[in-house]
């Protein structure tokens, strides 16, 4: 079986959770006699849409270097498009190329005018310009290559697998791994929202990373409940070396939160959980690490509720800064508003760190050994950070089971489902 | 001839609202009153009420031949006092039948067995004054919380003048012997056993209405078939529930209150077997063999151990951090404060904290008001920083007027309030002296 897969990151190249998933599911995959080839766009030469990352690059590393990691890249048929091949085109010229592409003829023949374009980061026009020019590509592969399926990821590529679908006639899976609304809250680009939708319409099957996401994609973009699977993302086995035994330099107990500093991420309901806390118990320390556009607002808010000696902003971690961070915390926190999986808590996990997460995250669909509570309810939040720092058993009883489940979520379970999937829609 | 012995228990807890750590040492309201009362007002109504009109009716119709067993905890009594007191009502008139016997248990259904011989002892002595207060009779025979029972709990009954104990036929106590018989205690060959069938109980409680059981519907013939087809030899058969399996458990439209008609007034009819209370079948039979039972059972989960309620580290925090607070609380004599620790020892807070994920299929289980074992965890911890902190208060504030602390002799802690008088406890337990006496008057 041969699955033509769409992303738009691979390793080494990932800027975070879609890129580390990609990894994990088509490791997997393989391991379970699937041949994949992988697509992802890659601009080189062009320092402009290197720009195409969203976030920051470098959060996740993969070791390159690594064994295994070198024999799936053997085995892996892994394209990669130079963006310049075929250019930007209007909505006019992109429908004349696929009509012919459809009928035959190779892209090579096409006369294309080449055109540059800048490229302005975020939603800007250009990006929907990339991903209807990766639409082309996928229409060009899958007219070159051989394969029974095609396996889609986020609404990047979305355009790629219905064209590719259009061209070859094979089935099409679209995974979500995050939606609009995780990503705006309400206020969603209906451009993004409508390729979604369109996407998850041409396909055969959905994959949703968790039943949270499945509920929105049913609920909110109408998409028929009986062709959206739930499939649970896996972990990637710790590194060795990746435990980190920092020294603490303060006597209090340190609570915190490390993620974007954004919407969704919840950071105000972890502010007034830490205040609600500091009321009663003068003994914690409250840290915030990551950056984003919420930033400035919540270091006046810790400096209006007079708590800002005890709360502390590191900025944007990385690295080993990030693991140096959990192994001073006594206790970790994830008041996301909306996470459609949510990979953070199990890395505190890992490092023996007790979470706590909230019931808005697909996450808290597979962990057993975590306090989940609602985002906004910060009574409840501060009464689990407080019971966490006071009555000894329970974080005990999470260090103990923590790492353990963790180990347990693995990428394995993963692709044999999705392998399941890819054979339902073949027989 | 068989004895088929019919024994309910009821029983809810008081449970604990949402407590707040920043509610510790300002605010002493614990209990979930609009909860509690309207758990205890749906189940009188789906099952207390229909079911002790049933065996109304059927003792009517059977006169004696009907015969039932129960026994009702404290913390029961109270909530059919404060939220439905027609329940009250109903099982006073079963109690004047003369076909009902009241057994004799923990006064809040607690563990207290398990920890503290001296608060077990207060507590049986206290729910056995209110039964015979209420009821009329004063209880014979004992069960305590879940069916908890090893031979040092055996010996503790014992001592406190009971003959008779009912507990769980499990399988690794009994080994090849059958639970259809009359056991005593191997060490103690004078407290006589009732021992559970689980497999006759269960198949009501929990397998009547599955229709994937093989043996679904079950009808009152083919379960009288069933204790027909045991060995004539066999003595007894006890059938021991929960109550709430009628209308609860099993709904009304299940057939099970139907059933219970039926099967007791066939077998009354059949004349084969006879009802018999937990005390008529101690007194009828001689007990065939003494068993030993190092370590306590219970009736919960398929183990029938203790794991449901003391199974993990939070369960035991909780547990220990509980009756820590016992010798202060004694020193204080403070009678609300007893009252209150009594409705915290109730075993069901400990079962909310229960981290047995997949085995949970087979323990009897009360509404749980929390979503998860850490919440529950957390919240009755913030309750106990807080009641730690009132005992203490109470307790200092004795300590002061008292010129010589601390000698150590038999506890003598009674008030003017309580109704039940301390006057006898295990002479091996150490307890802070106190002159309360003294002081209350």
């Amino acid at each position: 079986m041969k699955a033509l897969m769409f992303g738009w990151e691979f390793p080494p190249h990932i800027s975070g959770g879609l890129g580390t998933a990609c990894y994990g599911l088509t490791k997997a995959l393989m391991k379970h006699d699937v041949e994949i080839i992988f697509v992802v766009p890659k601009a080189y030469g062009d320092e402009e849409t290197e720009s195409i990352r969203l976030v920051d690059a470098s959060d996740v590393v993969i070791d390159i270097k690594d064994e295994k990691f070198r024999e799936m890249i053997s085995k892996l048929s892994y394209l990669e498009i130079d963006s310049t091949l075929i250019p930007y085109a209007d909505d006019e010229e992109y429908f004349r190329i696929t009509e012919q592409l459809s009928k035959g003829v190779k892209a090579e023949q096409l006369s294309i005018k080449t055109q540059k374009y800048s490229f302005q980061g975020g939603y800007g026009k250009n990006l929907m310009e990339e991903v209807k020019r990766y639409a082309l590509v996928g229409a060009e592969v899958a007219r070159q290559h051989q394969f029974d399926i095609i396996h889609s990821h986020d609404w990047l590529t979305y355009m790629a697998g219905a064209e590719a679908k259009r061209i070859s006639g094979k089935p099409l899976v679209v995974h979500m791994h995050a939606t609009e609304f995780d990503r705006s809250g309400e206020s969603v680009n209906q451009l993004v929202y409508d390729i979604e939708r369109a996407g998850m319409e041409a396909a055969d099957i959905v994959v949703a990373v968790s039943h949270l996401t499945r509920n929105v994609v049913i609920n909110r973009y109408g998409i028929a409940p009986e062709k959206v699977i739930t499939v649970h993302n896996g972990v990637e086995p710790a590194s060795t070396n990746q435990f980190v035994d920092a020294e603490k330099k303060v006597d209090e107990k340190i609570v915190t939160f490390l993620g974007r500093i954004t919407f969704q991420k919840g950071p105000e309901y972890f502010i007034e959980a830490a205040h609600k806390v500091l009321k009663r118990d003068p003994n914690v320390r409250f840290v915030m690490a990551g950056s984003g556009d919420l930033l400035p607002k919540m270091i006046r808010r810790v400096a209006s509720l007079g708590i800002a000696t005890k709360f502390h902003f590191t900025g944007f971690l990385k690295g080993d800064d990030v693991d140096k961070m959990f192994g001073m915390s006594d206790v970790y926190v994830m008041p996301s508003v909306s996470e459609p999986f949510g990979i953070s808590p199990l890395e505190a996990m890992r490092s023996n760190v007790p979470v706590i997460i909230s019931k808005q995250s697909g996450v808290a669909e597979v962990l057993k050994y975590a306090i989940k509570i609602d985002f906004w309810d910060i009574d409840a939040m501060a009464d689990a950070i407080y019971g966490l720092l006071h009555y000894n058993s329970l974080p005990e009883m999470f260090k103990q089971y923590g790492k353990e489940e963790v180990e347990s979520i693995k990428w394995d379970q993963a692709g044999k489902k999705v392998k399941d999937i890819y054979e339902n829609l073949l027989s | 001839m068989k004895s088929i012995c019919l024994y309910f228990q009821i029983h809810q807890p008081f449970r604990l609202r949402n407590y707040r750590f920043f509610d510790i040492g300002h605010k002493h309201d614990y209990f979930d009153d609009y909860a509690n009362r309207f758990f205890m007002q749906q189940v009188a109504e789906k099952s207390y009420l229909p079911a002790n009109k049933l065996l109304l009716d059927m003792i009517k119709k059977h006169g004696k031949k009907f015969r039932v067993s129960f026994s009702i905890s404290g913390s029961a009594l109270e909530q059919f006092e404060l939220y439905t007191p027609e329940v009250l009502k109903s099982f006073q008139e079963l109690a004047q039948t003369g076909c009902v016997e009241f057994l004799a248990e923990t006064y809040s259904h607690s563990l207290a067995s398990l920890k503290s011989p001296e608060e077990f002892a207060r507590q049986v002595k206290k729910h056995s004054s209110r039964i015979e207060q209420l009821f009329g009779q004063k209880p014979k025979a004992f069960r305590n919380t879940e069916l908890v029972y090893s031979d040092d709990i055996g010996k503790l009954v014992y001592d406190m003048g009971y003959q008779t104990m009912i507990t769980e036929g499990a399988k690794h106590v009994l080994g090849w012997k059958s639970p259809n018989f009359l056991y005593c205690s191997a060490s103690n060959p004078r407290l006589k056993l009732l021992m559970r069938n689980f497999q006759m109980s269960d198949d009501l409680a929990f397998r009547f209405s599955e229709k994937r059981w093989s043996e679904w519907p079950l009808t009152a013939d083919k379960y009288l078939g069933w204790i027909n087809a045991m060995k004539d030899n066999e003595e007894v058969v006890n059938i021991f529930l929960n109550y709430e399996t009628f209308g609860e458990y099993q709904w009304a439209e299940t057939g099970i209150f139907a059933f219970l008609k039926a099967f007791a007034g066939k077998l009354i009819a059949e004349a084969k077997h006879q009802f018999k209370t937990v005390s008529e079948v101690s007194k009828s039979l001689q007990p065939v063999s003494g068993l030993h039972v190092p370590y306590p059972i219970s009736w919960a989960d398929e183990e029938r151990d203790l794991t449901a309620w003391l199974g993990n580290e939070l369960q035991k925090e909780a547990f220990d951090k509980l009756y820590l607070i016992e010798e202060k609380l004694k020193t204080s004599s403070d009678s609300q404060l007893e009252h209150e620790w009594e409705k915290l020892q109730t075993s069901d807070h400990f079962n909310f904290m229960s981290t047995k994920w997949f085995s949970d299929g087979m323990v009897f289980r009360t509404i749980n008001p929390f979503n998860s074992p850490y919440d529950a965890f957390i919240n009755y911890m913030n309750v106990i920083s807080d009641f730690t902190i009132r005992v203490e208060k109470a307790s200092e504030g004795k300590e002061v007027e008292m010129p010589t602390p601390a000698k150590k002799t038999r506890a003598v802690s009674k008030t003017a309030s309580t109704k039940e008088k301390l006057t006898k406890t295990p002479a091996n337990t150490k307890v802070t002296a106190t002159k309360s006496k003294a002081k209350t008057k």
